[in-house]
């Protein structure tokens, strides 16, 4: 009997199977104004607790500055979120519908999330330019790659990034032989040129001069509202110019979080980073 | 239209182009028409010699092609053009008919001498040209495709990756050694008698089989410089500096490597297949692993990741081998060492770096004075 009604039930002709429906093109979701959402997260590499059920909310176009000191697990944070490595246990979410963690690092970075490093990698010998429009966000299988030709709109906005960095002159230079503070202007533009909804931005200011530190800030809070941006960042100074929210980490978790004020007035931040 | 786009910035390119159109003129005009006893004339050897190199260069070339531009240090490149050959091999094996020692007219001389009884499956088809024509190139192209597909997914890269490969060629040679595997074991396959009908002993057919080379090179070498100077050129060479770094831009690093290496494959195996008729011999020796860094060689002393120093290294160490295997057999090897070494500690861009490199402190004297001429 049970099993008539289940073949009855396979054989109604308004029926739709799971595997014909079409699986619905994943697209960046902010109906909730939050753009990543990291839940409960777990990581120990051989035992140790790097990530301890980290929460951190990032809304839609605000700009983040992530503080702790070394090891309170930002750079482990980072790596979850872009898919280089994979929590233990936990959630993480780009906009409402997009599951980080089904995702690997290319589909990611596709999405729209773009991540500079701490140590500026850029592509020593291509030019500037060269740089930027292979970082452009294109059709990148290896066919359309073969065939694909700059055309005008591109152009465009390769010159437009140019102009953002600050880079117009070197435009045809080999990226090798920009300085250092050039080369992570340059990979700011190379992140901007994916046209990412979320940049991570790793260290922007490490080894800059003051007048670079500064360039980058405006820099960033000039990306800030088109871009929702989070920066881990060391220098206190660098953070203070530029923070409206700022998280402290510390030992995998949140430890604090609000304008740099209240932060650099809770006893518990004091005693970890701030008061050292 | 698109070879005049690809090849505008591309002086050395033209120059290579220019001189193939020239010796592809000059050599047949001076072997077929020059007589004998003339100071001009090129005789027969020396032309087959000219198509062997030029099979080599497009060896050379499609070795540069992953080295030079996706940094895959491959040690078996050496494989796909023993393979493409030994396809080659196979139709002129069965061109020969009754011709054979034994007079078999369908089986090849060693299999009567197996006691074989009838072809195997795999011998099928080789009669045609135009089926052994599209296995030279779907042969290397598979393996190729199926070794890269594990190796790259898998993210096997730098030294570990050449060691592979290096096994990879010394796995097939061991294997085309066996009399079982069907292909004539340790003897290969010689004896050739012709090729489409003409005979391979004829100056015209040398001819012809030198001019196949020289274009196959010139299109092999315009295939390359259309990939090097695209986009996936560009992504080629930022996944060989920096592969992690392309990956979080975007880039599929296994799917590039991969596709350029199957046609890479292919190309190295078109020159096996050109070879092979000229030498007139193929057998596993070619698989050797030594053949397979000498080849990385050539491409190092030319210059690395230029295409064209492939070409120049091709031909200068290929030129000097046969003077020197002839002239001081036993310095070879030495000298071969010796100009590795030499090329690796002062001229790490090979010779074309050197060029460039002089020319470039020629334009250098020429501000210095400019400047100087100025301030006087």
């Amino acid at each position: 009997m049970k099993a008539m009604q289940s073949l009855r039930e396979f054989s109604r002709r308004d029926r739709v199977f799971d595997f014909l429906v079409q699986a619905e093109p994943p697209a960046l979701d902010l109906s909730h104004n939050i753009i990543l959402y990291l839940e409960g997260i777990n990581k120990s590499f051989d035992g140790f607790k790097a990530i301890n059920d980290l929460n951190l909310y990032i809304e839609s176009g605000e700009l983040r500055c992530i503080i702790g000191p070394n090891g309170a697990g930002k750079s482990t944070m980072m790596d979850i979120i872009t898919g280089k490595t994979r929590p233990d246990t936990g959630q993480a979410w780009f906009g409402q519908r997009l599951n980080l963690l089904e995702m690997d690092e290319p589909e990611i970075a596709e999405a729209g999330i773009g991540r500079k490093f701490q140590k500026p990698t850029v592509f020593e010998n291509l030019s500037v330019f060269q740089n930027l429009e292979l970082a452009m966000s294109q059709d990148k299988r290896v066919w359309p790659l073969l065939m694909a030709r700059l055309n005008g709109e591109q152009r465009d906005l390769i010159d437009e990034v140019l102009t953002t960095i600050g880079l117009n002159q070197l435009a045809s230079d080999p990226a090798g032989k920009l300085s250092h503070g050039q080369k992570q202007w340059l990979e700011i533009g190379m992140l901007l040129m994916q046209k990412p909804a979320l940049l991570l931005v790793d260290e922007p200011v490490a080894g800059m001069t003051h007048q670079e530190m500064d360039r980058t800030a405006e820099l960033l809070t000039s990306l800030a509202g088109k871009h929702s941006v989070v920066v881990v960042e060391h220098d206190m100074d660098f953070v203070r110019s530029i923070a409206r929210k700022v998280t402290v980490l510390h030992q995998g978790s949140v430890l604090a979080e609000g304008s740099m004020a209240e932060v650099q007035s809770d006893p518990r931040v004091v005693e970890v980073y701030l008061g050292e | 239209m698109l070879l005049m786009k690809v090849l505008k910035n591309d002086k050395p390119g033209i120059w290579l182009l220019g001189i193939l159109l020239v010796i592809s003129i000059a050599v047949p005009i001076l072997n077929l028409l020059v007589p004998e006893s003339s100071p001009f004339h090129i005789s027969t050897y020396t032309v087959t010699l000219l198509g062997k190199y030029l099979t080599y260069a497009l060896l050379a070339v499609s070795a540069d092609l992953v080295w030079g531009y996706l940094g895959i240090l491959t040690l078996g490149h050496a494989a796909f053009f023993a393979l493409g050959g030994y396809v080659m091999g196979m139709y002129l094996m069965r061109q020969i008919g009754e011709r054979g020692v034994y007079g078999d007219p369908l089986l090849p001389d060693f299999m009567v001498f197996l006691s074989w009884q009838e072809l195997p499956w795999f011998w099928q088809g080789f009669d045609q040209f135009w089926f052994a024509a599209l296995m030279i190139m779907l042969v290397p192209g598979i393996l190729a495709y199926v070794f890269g597909y594990l190796a790259f997914r898998s993210r096997v890269t730098g030294v570990y990756l050449s060691i592979i490969t290096q096994a990879l060629t010394y796995a097939l040679m061991l294997a085309f050694f066996r009399n079982e595997m069907g292909f004539g074991g340790n003897n290969g396959l010689t004896d050739f008698k012709d090729i489409l009908g003409f005979d391979l002993r004829a100056d015209s057919t040398r001819i012809a089989l030198f001019l196949a080379s020289a274009v196959a090179l010139a299109i092999g070498y315009v295939l390359s410089r259309i990939i090097v100077s695209s986009r996936l050129g560009l992504a080629s060479v930022a996944i060989r500096d920096a592969e992690s770094r392309s990956r979080f831009i975007g880039y599929r690093v296994e799917n590039i490597k991969l596709w350029v290496f199957v046609f890479s494959a292919m190309m190295a195996g078109v020159a096996g297949a050109l070879y092979v008729p000229q030498v007139g011999i193929i057998n596993p020796g070619e698989f050797s692993p030594l053949n397979s860094i000498e080849l990385i060689i050539w491409v190092a002393i030319g210059g690395r990741g230029t295409l064209y120093g492939a070409v120049i290294g091709a031909l200068l160490v290929n030129y000097s081998k046969t003077y020197f295997t002839a002239a001081l057999p036993e310095i070879w090897l030495y000298a071969l060492g010796a100009m590795f070494i030499l090329v690796t500690l002062y001229l790490p861009k090979g010779i074309v770096g050197l060029q460039l490199q002089s020319l470039r402190n020629l334009r250098i004297v020429r501000m210095v004075r400019k400047i100087r001429g100025a301030k006087v």
